[in-house]
């Protein structure tokens, strides 16, 4: 775009951030402090993911934009236009064919390659921040693992209500060394970052944080030995492509309490429907 | 019936923009704004969207004052993300503010001072009446006199008169390079100066009732206010290559000295102690506010106990950016549909375990 530079961010800056995130690699889970730039684009709207991916993004580069599991919702469409625009890059709605992908709340349901780089955006960063207000403590609690008050905080919805009742951003332990947040990504997603072969990148830019989890680490969502770890999700197959192993919305469809249970990752869904997979409403939608 | 999927992105934004424009633009009965006219006649909200944007530059202020339908926040928003594509050429000697070309300087500790009292273009004693005379299109309301007169006298700062006497703490020197916010992230301890940057760019209304909830007994300091100024000052830079310092503009600011007691300690004489306002344009209220904040965190320095929301540096710096305030407010509205789906599927699990 004239007047700017690829990418909009001018190349000191993103070589600041990729310093930030070697290091963030190095350290897994480790949160990296950055200098976070303004950018044009609110804050608490993806700034973070967007100077991540602004950093690491190349002209050949195949770039993927998901809000809540879907590239058509408005802040993924806004996103993935502002890089089309300052970057020319290529964007795809396609899972298998992005390079790089930036999400806000989903890990998309195929499962990522070593080829590939998932950039999270993260609106708050520290795991701890809703027990401990002061980052000044929380710091200090990250540099001695001391863990003991999310440990209490699990424990204590299990003595009230018999259950851990975090059903997303739930706190993963990263290379069994760094308690971090998964973004807000729902618990049902926690697993695929476990192992993942594709290089996983977080970028807060209101709070000024980088992180990241190296291909092949493992994250483990914290969990009690007599209370391991569960996913939630609705116990309907897909209203569309009748998948049941995927994360659903749950849409209003009526003023009669009717609901349509689809696949919140819609390239998921859309390909799933190409082979000829068909849910219970898709056949009453192609009847209509 | 049909799934109402949210399709259609793409066009909505499209045509929420284009809303937009014609919702800017207004009845097209009325003449157009121009940039000028902001800048000249709307020199307040100018100054605020300098301030808030950490940019000098009235006409690009009042640019964004005009694209954002006057909305300050989203002004100063525009200006930020401006700014923050544009290289540093230098950095500037520190303005001396005693040498200020004075439009305003009042001070509230002495009844008169060398320099004397000049109330400048103040509203402080305006009755609030509206004034329907400005309803009409064509104002014949001011004769242009002078706007300042030329020459002053050298007017020295008030904690200068009071340090004089050693009644006044005296500035710490600091030969380092100042912290900036815009460039390293905020950590902590944070630095006065990394304070008062973050208070000068912080959000005036925030400021505000920080300031204001140190007067009513949330860790209040006995502020006086030992001077306001306002006025233009010279704003040098020093190439390295010419080894002198070159004049490259002027910026108008209003400075606050608020004097403030101190009973003393252990190794402390009792004197006065001073918070520090100093911000772009014309913009009293904010550099009175951002005095107040500034002697209101300097508490555990001194040793005072910190209990008061406008003492916790934490709280105060974190928060008073309007920036990351607005946009991460503002996010709620963003899809969540992903969290409240897996938030209502864990109410319902866990009712069902309770029944």
């Amino acid at each position: 775009m004239k007047g700017y530079n690829f990418a909009y961010l001018d190349e000191q800056t993103k070589r600041m951030i990729r310093r930030g995130l070697l290091k963030a690699v190095a350290i897994p889970g480790h949160q990296v402090p950055f200098g976070s730039r303004e950018m044009p684009l609110p804050y608490g709207w993806g700034t973070g993911g967007i100077q991540v991916t602004a950093s690491i993004l190349g002209s050949d580069d195949v770039l993927k934009v998901i809000d809540q599991g879907a590239d058509d919702t408005t802040n993924a469409v806004s996103i993935r236009r502002f890089f089309a625009r300052t970057a020319g890059v290529a964007t795809t709605t396609a899972t298998a064919e992005a390079t790089v992908i930036q999400t806000r709340h989903r890990i998309p349901e195929k499962q990522l390659r070593e080829d590939q780089i998932i950039v999270y955006q993260v609106p708050q960063p520290e795991p701890l921040f809703r027990l401990e207000s002061s980052r000044v403590e929380t710091k200090r609690m990250h540099g001695l693992s001391d863990y003991g008050l999310m440990h209490v905080k699990l424990y204590e919805d299990i003595s009230r209500f018999g259950q851990i009742s975090i059903s997303y951003d739930y706190p993963v332990m990263v290379n069994e060394r760094y308690l971090m947040s998964p973004s807000p990504i729902p618990a049902f997603d926690n697993p695929k970052m476990d192992m993942m072969p594709a290089l996983q990148l977080f970028g807060a830019g209101r709070e000024k944080r980088i992180y990241a989890i190296p291909p092949w680490t493992r994250v483990k969502s914290l969990d009690f030995d007599d209370h391991p770890f569960r996913t939630i999700n609705a116990s309907h197959p897909c209203g569309l492509c009748g998948a049941t192993d995927s994360y659903l919305d749950e849409v209003v469809v009526d003023n009669h309490g009717g609901r349509l249970f689809v696949c919140s990752d819609t390239d998921h869904c859309a390909e799933r429907r190409a082979a000829g997979h068909v849910g219970a409403d898709g056949f009453r939608e192609a009847a209509e | 019936m049909a799934y109402v999927a949210v399709k259609g992105g793409e066009q909505a934004i499209d045509n929420a923009h284009a809303w937009l424009a014609r919702e800017r633009r207004g009845d097209t009965a009325h003449p157009v704004l121009s940039v000028g006219q902001i800048e000249e006649q709307l020199g307040r909200s100018v100054d605020r969207v300098m301030a808030e944007g950490s940019l000098y530059d009235r006409e690009l202020a009042a640019l964004a004052i005009k694209q954002a339908q006057g909305d300050l926040i989203e002004a100063a928003f525009l200006l930020r993300a401006y700014r923050t594509t544009l290289p540093r050429f230098a950095h500037s000697n520190p303005v001396e503010t005693a040498t200020m070309r004075i439009e305003r300087r009042v001070s509230a500790v002495f009844k008169d001072l060398p320099g004397g009292q000049i109330l400048g273009p103040t509203y402080d004693y305006t009755h609030r009446l509206l004034d329907f005379g400005l309803m009409a299109d064509e104002e014949n309301c001011c004769d242009p006199g002078p706007a300042s007169p030329a020459t002053m006298e050298a007017m020295p700062r008030v904690p200068d008169i009071l340090g004089n006497e050693g009644l006044l703490e005296s500035d710490a020197r600091i030969e380092q390079e100042p912290g900036d916010l815009t460039r390293e992230p905020l950590t902590f301890p944070a630095d006065r100066d990394v304070r008062l940057q973050a208070l000068a760019r912080g959000d005036e209304g925030f400021i505000l009732g920080l300031g204001y909830s140190t007067q009513r007994g949330y860790g209040g300091s006995h502020p006086f206010a030992g001077e306001i100024r306002m006025g233009e000052v010279s704003v040098e830079i020093e190439p390295a290559e010419l080894g002198f310092a070159i004049d490259i503009g002027d910026l108008v600011l209003t400075e606050c000295q608020m004097v403030n007691q101190f009973k003393g300690s252990k190794t402390v004489p009792p004197q006065f102690t001073r918070g520090y306002g100093l911000i772009f344009g014309f913009g009293e209220r904010k550099a009175m506010s951002m005095a107040l904040v500034d002697r209101a965190m300097r508490a555990g320095e001194l040793g005072e106990d910190v209990t008061a929301p406008a003492q916790n540096v934490e709280f105060v710096l974190y928060h008073s950016d309007n920036i990351e305030a607005t946009g991460f407010v503002e996010h709620l509205k963003l899809p969540h549909y992903v969290d409240f789906q897996s938030e209502l599927q864990n109410v319902r699990r866990m009712r069902e375990s309770v029944e």
